[in-house]
């Protein structure tokens, strides 16, 4: 197989079965299961494929001259993969998940379509090659996401969509002016280790600040740094498998993403810490940290309260990538993935409380851990991977975030990272004593799937999220595997820094 | 021999004949008639283009006698992009027509002959070569136009047809004025003689025509605040009559503007102008969108989106006059791309706005409630153009966008960065203005009928247009360069 068509193969490998689907009839349940799942285990395959290619060296790249001096770059490197990665095998969760989820719901055609082309914006929000591509890829995602938001079209949904399309395409804007400015200060900007804007004359530092801000503003949005998060609490009406895209598989990921990109392959992490940007990025990164766990604290509503604690932990990310030294880049980028893996968790497990019992409140979940012991456990994993226990995905995630802190001599952000694990503590832990030790109240609040044989709820519910758990608990037993997120992410700040050492 | 084989007469007389014809033919063989005849137009306006491409601009003398005594023809990249856009355009919507009026017979008879001299008279138009000529062509343009809005008859659609005649007839007389002062002065029509002769020093009746003949042609290109007229007209008549005159009868005032202002009468441009040109583009698009965004009926709404999007095409000026050469090359390409981007895309919308309304029997934002389950593919159509208009990626829009700012910021005039932004945020307002309302499921006691697939699959051809512009738009540009080298 040719090098440049693979990145694109991964693409298509999505679109295509996403714009069949939307033709389908609604009852052509069989054919559209198929052609998910089939889209699914086929994009797998070929980010198999790039895996063992990047990590033996080879470099994919699909170049598209779209007008002269802006092209269509794709470009599956070391970081591209640890992305796509991520989000092709818990969209293959969520895909599961979303057909048990919607079984009987009307407009699958058009859920599933949308779905498709989420994640298709977001392989190629992970893979572009420029910040061009990196802004088509972007846009694409929100207007695929906007129609899963308002799914229900109910009043509510309906509003928070609006909320969610005027921050996010607010953000896009600001995206395009930064992008278009770079563009025309230093040309067309690829990303590459070390960053390219070093070799631009001294003069034009203030102007890169400024640009510098305009880039982070228009991520920070999707990334949800305070004070632009106000859209992803209130998208917590849309259904479960949504909120499991937002949080865990694309939006949220798409906008730390591109701070990494910004960071590391635009301006290049020691060039961006000689203009004085990485201490800012920092210092927001743990506001948002902190101030996000505080809000997390007082929510009742289960999946509100989840959200909140994305809004502080995606900001692990962001600040893993202000830590100068490959520590701190190690933690950060090795968050992406296991914030993905534990928040899934959580969002499957809220929906299966919702879906089958009729619980949507923190208060109304004593003794669940009797009645859906399975989904408990899933939860409780996911919940104590969040507060950092050993030995599981967080921990390595805030080990090597405190190391890289230490490293970069910002000792600070220790105390920053324990004030939110206690934070982290105090409001899971609640939910977990309500859940195993408290006595059930009674009857639910209104059960949906009753008990059948040893099944709790439906099997499409239930295996996905104890499959996400089950990971949970691996990245953090095997971090030192090969091929585990943690030794990818190493492979990726060792390309990154080396860069910089003739 | 060759001659008569030539794409340049052929692309005139062709749209005449069948317009003629059509009038004996009746609508239905009339009809097929003029998709047939469109699509040969388009293989011309190929070739015309692969032409140019390899061998550069040309002059054809109609008849074998040249200008002063004959007629010249004029072919450059510009006039061969707006000519490629006309056909491209003028097909689907022909496809669409058949199937609209047989929905909807209302006015079917009078739609094939005017849309014939209509089309006759744009291709006429972006190939004359002379100033007297332009102005034949803007008559019959205008008139045709006219005649179009008028055909389903009924109060409205012809107080608002009188209107449309009043701004046109106003607009074609300052131009007669113009061309007869010029003429005066230097006694002659032909652009390739008049060229050379106007210089920075010209007397004040050349500056005077120059202002005329483009106060007449903003009128007609419906620039804010000139635009009064064209909502009620584009609003009110049948909905393959709107897309046509949205997609391309403004854009042939528009190209004339762009010619004079960079050819003819460049050595009197000044930057006080371009800019004043600019803050009126700047007003059509923030105006024209708040509007928009405040409409009731879907049909207005999308021709106050035209009102906004024409001032796209006008930032152009001050983004291409007296800046450094890469600059203006660049913000030409974007104002050109924004034509053919905004073409094809209102077209797809005004063309599944159409679908919409003979779907559901009315024309109400607020009960368009079923339309996103029963008609998918209409509401995509409408969701792909809107991408475009809002200039988000991959579209034709964002390509020009992406031209425009860049050489807004290259050249120093952050401003104009603004309005557009801020002008793409209102447009995405007003399209999901209709995006969400037809999402959400019927309302008990309205009814959403199918409607024939060649209407969904016309404005869906569109549609997908004007998003491949984005991805393969290169070829265009290298055309639009041809005859600007130097």
């Amino acid at each position: 197989m040719s090098d440049p068509w693979l990145p694109a193969l991964v693409v298509l490998s999505s679109l295509l079965p996403g714009l069949i689907i939307f033709f389908l009839a609604e009852s052509r349940i069989r054919l559209r299961t198929t052609l998910n799942l089939t889209g699914a285990l086929v994009k797998l395959g070929f980010i198999g494929v790039m895996l063992w290619g990047v990590q033996n060296g080879r470099e994919y790249v699909f170049r598209h001259t779209v007008l002269p001096g802006l092209d269509l770059v794709l470009h599956a490197d070391a970081l591209a993969l640890l992305f796509v990665s991520l989000s092709a095998v818990l969209w293959l969760f969520t895909t599961l998940y979303a057909i048990g989820y919607l079984e009987g719901a009307p407009n699958r055609s058009r859920f599933f379509g949308f779905f498709s082309l989420c994640v298709t914006a977001t392989v190629g929000v992970a893979m572009a090659g420029n910040l061009f591509t990196f802004f088509l890829f972007y846009e694409l995602l929100t207007l695929a996401t906007y129609p899963l938001v308002v799914h229900r079209g109910t009043d509510k949904a309906l509003r928070a969509g609006h909320v969610y399309l005027a921050y996010t395409l607010a953000g896009g804007a600001l995206l395009l002016i930064g992008t278009v400015w770079l563009y025309g200060l230093a040309g067309q900007v690829d990303f590459v280790h070390g960053g390219s804007l070093s070799a631009l004359p001294p003069e034009a530092a203030g102007q890169l600040q400024l640009i510098f801000l305009l880039l982070i503003a228009g991520l920070g949005v999707k990334a949800a740094l305070v004070p632009l998060h106000g859209w992803l609490p209130m998208a917590m009406v849309a259904p479960a498998p949504v909120s499991a895209l937002l949080h865990a598989v694309a939006v949220v990921k798409a906008g730390a993403f591109g701070i990494v990109r910004v960071v590391y392959e635009v301006y290049g992490i020691e060039f961006a810490q000689s203009l004085a940007l990485l201490l800012p990025l920092a210092i927001a990164a743990s506001i948002t940290i902190i101030w996000g766990s505080l809000r997390a604290l007082f929510q009742d509503d289960l999946k509100k309260r989840l959200a909140y604690s994305t809004v502080s932990q995606v900001s692990y990310i962001v600040l893993g990538v202000a830590l100068f030294g490959p520590l701190g880049t190690m933690g950060g980028l090795v968050h992406l993935v296991h914030q993905g893996i534990m928040k899934i968790t959580l969002f499957f497990c809220a929906g299966n409380y919702a879906e089958t019992l009729g619980i949507h409140k923190v208060s109304e979940m004593d003794g669940v851990g009797r009645r859906m012991p399975w989904t408990t456990l899933a939860f409780s994993l996911g919940a104590l991977g969040m507060i950092g226990v050993p030995p599981l995905a967080g921990f390595v995630s805030k080990w090597y975030l405190g190391v890289g802190a230490l490293e970069a001599g910002m000792p600070w952000v220790l105390a920053v990272l324990a004030a939110s694990s206690l934070l982290n503590a105090a409001y899971f832990l609640p939910i977990l004593h309500r859940a195993w030790f408290k006595p059930a109240s009674g009857s639910w609040p209104d059960e949906k799937i009753p008990q059948r044989g040893r099944w709790e709820t439906a099997p499409l519910l239930l295996i996905p999220p104890l499959a996400t758990a089950a990971a949970t608990l691996a990245t953090g037993l095997f971090a030192g595997a090969a091929f585990s997120p943690l030794s990818w992410a190493e492979l990726i700040a060792v390309r990154e820094y080396l860069a910089w050492i003739p | 021999m060759t001659d008569f084989l030539d794409p340049l007469p052929w692309l005139i007389m062709l749209p005449l004949a069948w317009g003629t014809l059509a009038f004996v033919l009746g609508p239905g063989r009339g009809g097929r008639l003029a998709v047939a005849a469109i699509a040969l137009q388009g293989a011309l306006a190929l070739q015309l283009a692969g032409q140019l491409i390899d061998s550069g601009a040309r002059v054809y003398a109609v008849g074998g006698w040249g200008a002063p005594l004959g007629i010249d023809l004029m072919a450059d990249g510009l006039a061969a992009v707006m000519l490629l856009l006309t056909q491209a355009v003028a097909l689907p919507l022909a496809v669409y027509a058949r199937g609209y009026f047989a929905a909807s017979p209302k006015g079917r008879e009078l739609f094939w002959p005017f849309t014939g001299f209509l089309l006759a008279a744009l291709n006429a138009l972006f190939l004359s070569a002379d100033l007297f000529n332009i102005y034949v062509t803007l008559e019959l343009l205008g008139l045709a136009a006219v005649g179009l809005v008028a055909i389903a008859g009924g109060r409205q659609p012809v107080t608002a047809a009188m209107r449309y005649l009043f701004a046109t007839l106003l607009g074609s007389g300052a131009w007669l004025l113009g061309v007869a002062l010029i003429y005066g002065t230097y006694g002659s029509v032909s652009l390739a003689v008049l060229t050379p002769l106007i210089h920075a020093g010209a007397p004040l009746a050349v500056t005077l025509a120059a202002a005329l003949m483009l106060a007449g042609l903003l009128l007609k290109t419906a620039l804010f605040p000139f635009h009064f007229w064209l909502p009620p007209a584009h609003g009110g008549a049948p909905a393959p009559v709107s897309a046509l005159l949205s997609a391309l009868v403004i854009k042939a005032t528009f190209y004339l503007a762009l010619r004079l202002w960079l050819e003819l009468f460049a050595p009197l441009t000044t930057v006080a102008a371009a800019q004043l040109l600019g803050v009126l583009g700047a007003a059509a698009i923030l105006w024209g969108s708040v509007l928009a965004l405040t409409q009731s009926r879907l049909k207005m709404l999308v021709a106050y989106s035209t009102v906004a999007q024409v001032g796209y095409l006008f930032l152009l000026f001050p983004l291409a006059t007296l800046v450094p050469p890469g600059t203006a090359d660049s913000a030409l390409a974007g104002g050109v791309m924004q034509a053919v981007a905004h073409g094809l895309a209102k077209a797809a919308m005004f063309a599944a706005t159409g679908s919409m309304i003979v779907a559901t029997g009315r024309d109400d934002i607020s009960r368009l409630g079923g339309v996103g389950a029963r008609l998918p593919l209409t509401l995509f159509s409408f969701g792909l153009a809107g991408v475009t208009l809002m200039g988000l990626p991959p579209s034709g829009g964002f390509s020009a966008k992406w031209l425009l700012l860049g050489s807004a910021l290259e050249s120093g005039q952050w401003w104009w960065v603004v309005v557009m932004i801020v002008g793409g945020l209102l447009t995405a307002a007003y399209v999901f203005k209709v995006l969400r309302r037809a999402f959400l499921p019927r309302a008990a006691g309205d009814r959403v009928a199918r409607v024939p697939r060649t209407l969904e699959f016309s404005a869906f051809a569109l549609a997908l247009a004007s998003i491949l512009l984005g991805l393969f738009g290169a070829p265009l540009l290298e055309l639009l360069a041809v005859g600007r080298e130097a």
